[in-house]
This record gives C-alpha cells, sequence and structure tokens, in this order.
C-alpha cells in the first residue's frame, strides 16, 4: 500500500474534489480552487518523504527511488500548472466547469503515475490511455471556441490512431516472446525480424506521444488550439512521462537491440531539433511558437536518452525538471496574458517591459532558460545531455546539437527583444496578476534559479539513477 | 469451431483489418467513418492477441486479458470522441474533416 502511496494519494484527492464539485451550488465553483491547490500542494509534499520501494501484482507495477522523484517533479508541475490556470478558470465561460478541470488533470496524473511505474505492457497501456483520453476533453474544455473543438478532435484521433499502431507492435512482441512482462520480453527478446517490425510500430506509437519529427504536426495545431492552461500542461507533464516511460522502455525492454535504436534516434533527434527549430522562427502565435519550441526540446532530450548510461538517465530527468520550471515559467506569463487581456501574437508583446515589467523579467528569464544561456539552470541542463551523447563518441551530433541551440537563441531573443526593445503605440495595458499566478510564477523562477545554481540537485538524480541502467 | 485454422490466416486477416483501417483513417472526410477506421485498426489487434494466445501460448491468458482491456478502452476512447465530433457539430454545423482547417497553417 505505501508502496503505490503517489497513485493512491491522487485518487484519494481526485475523489474528494469529485464530491466536492457535486455539492457545490452552480454559482459558489469558484470555493473548490483553494481546496484544490492545498491538496495537490500536500500530495506533493507526501510525495518526497522517503518510503518502502518496490514490485506490486506479480511485477506489473513497480516502483525505485527514480521513478518516485520522477513522479514527484510531475507533482510539482501540475502543482505550478493549478495555480496559474486559476485566472484563466474564474472567466464567465469557464466558471462553471471549474471542479470538472481540476478532477480531469488530476486523472490524467494518476494515468502518468501508472504507465511510468508500469511492470508491464498491459499497466503501460492503460496508464497512456488513462493519461490521454481525458486530455482530449480539457483540449476541447472551451466548448463555445471553434478552435478548442478542432484541437480536441485532433487531439483525441490522433492519440487513438498512435496508440493503435503502438498495440499492434505490442501484439507482435505478445506473439513472439509469448509474455507482456518487461523482464521476461527483455530476455527473450532476439532481433527476429518481425521482433524489429514490432518494435518500429511501438517506436512510431511513441514518437506520436513524444511528438518528434515526422509524427509531429497534430501538435503545433492541438496546441494552439487548447486552453493556454491545457497546453503547457500537454508540452510539459504529458511530455515529460511519455518520454520517462519510453526512456525506461528502451533501457530495460529492447537493451538488446541497442545498436539499432541508437541509429533510429539519432537521425530522429537530428530531425526533430532542425525542424522544430526552424518552424518557430516563423510562428506568430506564442502558443504555437512554444508548441515548436517544445518540439525542438524535444530532439535535445533524445540526446540524453542516446547516451545510453547512467549518465544519460540522469540527464534526461534533470534535463526534463529543468525544462518543466522553464516552460511553465513562459507558459505562465503567456497564460495570465491571455486571460487578462485575450491577446496571443508575439506582435502584441512589444513594449511589454514599459507596462508588464515584472510579467517580461520572468518571461525573459524563462526564455533564457529554455535558450541554454549560463548561469540559469537551462544552460545546465542542455550541457549535461551534450556530454551524455558526447560520451559515447556522437560528436557530429553533438555539433548539430549546438547548432541547433544558436537557432533557437535567436528566435527566443526575438520576443525578448519585441518585449523590452520594440515601441509600441498600443502595448498591453498594465494589469495587476492574482496572488495564485504571483505563486506559481514565483515557483518558477525560484526553481530555474536554484536548479541553475546549486548542484546537489543533479547528484542527487545520480545518485539515484545508480544501477538502474 | 476453428480446429485446425493455421495461424497465418487469423494473422493475413488482422494485417489487412489494420491496413484497411489506417487506409480509412487517411482517406476518410467524415468524422464518424474515421473513428471507425481507428475501430478497426484496434479490433484488429485483438484478433492478433486472440491468436496468438490461443495458438500458441494457450497456457497463459495474458494475451486474453489484454484484448478485454483494448475493448473497454476502445469504448471509453469512441465516448469521447463521439462527445467531442457532437461539440464539432453545434459549431461548424459539420462534421467534415475539410471544414477543419482553422490552424491548419
Amino acid at each position: 500500500m505505501l508502496i503505490m502511496r503517489h497513485e493512491l494519494l491522487l485518487v484519494a484527492i481526485t475523489v474528494i474534489l469529485l464530491l466536492v464539485e457535486i455539492f457545490l451550488p452552480q454559482d459558489k465553483k469558484h470555493k473548490i480552487i483553494l481546496p484544490a491547490i492545498l491538496l495537490m500542494a500536500l500530495v506533493t509534499i507526501i510525495g518526497f518523504i522517503p518510503g518502502p520501494t518496490g514490485v506490486l501484482f506479480g511485477g506489473m507495477y513497480g516502483t525505485s527511488p527514480l521513478i518516485l522523484l520522477m513522479k514527484n517533479i510531475l507533482n510539482i508541475g501540475v502543482l505550478i500548472i493549478f495555480t496559474q490556470s486559476v485566472s484563466w478558470l474564474k472567466l464567465e465561460e469557464q466558471k462553471e466547469k471549474i471542479g470538472e478541470y481540476f478532477v480531469i488533470l488530476l486523472s490524467t496524473l494518476i494515468g502518468m503515475d501508472y504507465m511510468i511505474s508500469s511492470g508491464d505492457f498491459l499497466m503501460f497501456y492503460l496508464g497512456l490511455e488513462l493519461a490521454t483520453i481525458p486530455l482530449a476533453t480539457l483540449a476541447a474544455f472551451e466548448r463555445f471556441k471553434e478552435k478548442s473543438a478542432e484541437a480536441g478532435v485532433k487531439l483525441i484521433f490522433t492519440s487513438a490512431l498512435s496508440s493503435g499502431i503502438l498495440l499492434y507492435g505490442l501484439s507482435m512482441i505478445y506473439g513472439t516472446t509469448g509474455t507482456v512482462y518487461f523482464p521476461e520480453v527483455s530476455a527473450a527478446y532476439a532481433s527476429a525480424p518481425l521482433q524489429i517490425l514490432a518494435f518500429i510500430f511501438f517506436f512510431a506509437g511513441m514518437a506520436f506521444k513524444i511528438s518528434l519529427v515526422p509524427f509531429h504536426l497534430w501538435a503545433a495545431d492541438v496546441y494552439e488550439g487548447a486552453p493556454i492552461n491545457v497546453t503547457s500542461y500537454l508540452s510539459v507533464i504529458s511530455k515529460g512521462a511519455a518520454v520517462f516511460i519510453f526512456m525506461i522502455i528502451l533501457y530495460t525492454v529492447f537493451n538488446k537491440i541497442a545498436l539499432m535504436w541508437r541509429d533510429v534516434i539519432y537521425v530522429i533527434s537530428i530531425l526533430t531539433m532542425t525542424l522544430g527549430n526552424l518552424f518557430a522562427m516563423r510562428q506568430r502565435n506564442i502558443k504555437r511558437f512554444l508548441a515548436f519550441s517544445s518540439i525542438a526540446q524535444a530532439g535535445f532530450i533524445l540526446l540524453g536518452i542516446i547516451g545510453q548510461s547512467q549518465l544519460g538517465m540522469t540527464t534526461v530527468v534533470y534535463f526534463v525538471l529543468v525544462y518543466i520550471f522553464s516552460n511553465l515559467g513562459a507558459f505562465g506569463v503567456a497564460a495570465i496574458i491571455s486571460s487578462k487581456t485575450g491577446k496571443e501574437s508575439i506582435d502584441d508583446y512589444d513594449g511589454l517591459y514599459r507596462t508588464n515589467p515584472m510579467l517580461s523579467l520572468t518571461m525573459m528569464l524563462a526564455l533564457f532558460s529554455l535558450a541554454g544561456i549560463p548561469p540559469v539552470a537551462g544552460f545546465f541542463g542542455k550541457f549535461f545531455l551534450f556530454t551524455a551523447a558526447a560520451k559515447q563518441g556522437m560528436y557530429i551530433l553533438v555539433f548539430i546539437a549546438v547548432l541547433n541551440t544558436i537557432i533557437s537563441l535567436y528566435y527566443y531573443l526575438l520576443v525578448v527583444k519585441a518585449m523590452f526593445l520594440n515601441q509600441s503605440d498600443r502595448p498591453i495595458t498594465y494589469f495587476k496578476s492574482d496572488v495564485y499566478t504571483k505563486l506559481g510564477l514565483a515557483m518558477c523562477i525560484a526553481g530555474i534559479i536554484i536548479i541553475g545554481f546549486a548542484s546537489p540537485v543533479y547528484e542527487f538524480i545520480l545518485k539515484l539513477s545508480y544501477g538502474l541502467y | 469451431m476453428f480446429e485446425g485454422v493455421p495461424l497465418t490466416w487469423f494473422l493475413i486477416v488482422a494485417t489487412l483489418m489494420f491496413f484497411i483501417g489506417i487506409y480509412g483513417f487517411l482517406v476518410r472526410k467524415n468524422l464518424i467513418t474515421i473513428l471507425m477506421s481507428l475501430e478497426l485498426i484496434l479490433n484488429s489487434v485483438n484478433i492478433n492477441f486472440v491468436a496468438f494466445n490461443k495458438l500458441l501460448y494457450p497456457q497463459h491468458l495474458e494475451g486474453m486479458f489484454f484484448t478485454v482491456f483494448i475493448i473497454a478502452v476502445a469504448a471509453a476512447e469512441a465516448s469521447v470522441a463521439i462527445a467531442i465530433i457532437i461539440n464539432i457539430y453545434r459549431r461548424l454545423v459539420n462534421i467534415d474533416v475539410e471544414k477543419m482547417e482553422e490552424m491548419k497553417y
């Protein structure tokens, strides 16, 4: 029971919030916000208390200290998203659905937790679906906007197609090995042609979920159409969880064909970084811009996965942690501006520094961290990823990645330039952010700076990932 | 009932269904027919799992369990998809994918 404490706590607070939601009268739904955030904060804090780890249900479910850390990282991210969505939830259109938002979001988080600690493909599949199906309803959350409905339908169809492809691969794996448990599959895995075909199907399915090139185009559309807080959830938490389980499965199940998937990831990593960056340059909508930037970041994450070592594993977890803080910082600023003024274009950010200096500074810090400028955390995240790939002798890959960092610096700085240097005759007027948003952005800034300056975080993750690869 | 039917035949049927599903997903214009293509894909996986389980590994039931769960999840997926499609119909009075191009570029 204690081994599953993360999931059980989340289930408990989901049920509590659902009951509260049912009994609140229609015009008092906003009263659920404070309890929801407090409960989530409580769960996040409890998650850090060390406890037993182990295997349950005959190997279907298993945790290790590193997996617990991954779940804690996701919890922190969700807590920040909760605080950032308050100003959007209080708008007139969402007033009656505030409770539903929290409940649906928490249920997807439960799915991700089960997915990360799955020990066989059945559990993995169930967690994956629990994490994606409710997300489609969240993407279509703004019922009266065409764009939102379009995003929802695109998300549900692409994710259903990708899980169909993934399942077809899984059925072949089952057919050739006779089992669905990770250790047994790994032991029975030779490089028979059918098994390699199965791996290709599996890889394509997962690439859809992480939005790697050439399976990335759904991401831009869905990210643009969905409400901005849902977009940040999709691009940070959902992607982070998918990356974690992708890495775990590659390392534990497909370790025998590592030489093969290394080449695949090599090519896809280059494509994802380059195309993501090039497309990000021509975007004028801030959500679409951040969507392509997050596609490019996924390409960088692959560099760590290719590292194939304890170091690689550590750098991926560390980078996702940094990425959560920096991307949520950028999305948080975009979200508050969108909910207060309804403006989502980069051109609207002209002269933002004169009217809203604090928001501009936060945005600048977050973008610097995404671009990887020292001394903020993003620099170390990228630096360690490059180290992991360089240790494998992939200098060309690292060189291309560095080039891509420079390209990304260009378009991140375009936004910074718009905010600080450009003049505008009609800038966004000054507004006061509510206390929740301030709290959320403060957490992001603290994360970006503290992780950048404190090496114990990295060493802690390195210690946890010892012996797992 | 299926005594003596070789495994290959089941796999041929499943593969055909899978690729017909993929073809339908890419070619069809109506959202409901796209959803039907998705069901074809998922059901081809079910045939695969059941055939492998029955003919190759009859001592364990993992394939059967997988099939049961896929059926349940597919139902949930279809219900969410149809709810969203109904919402689209209310906004656009149309469920043609060609009309959903507001964010294409």
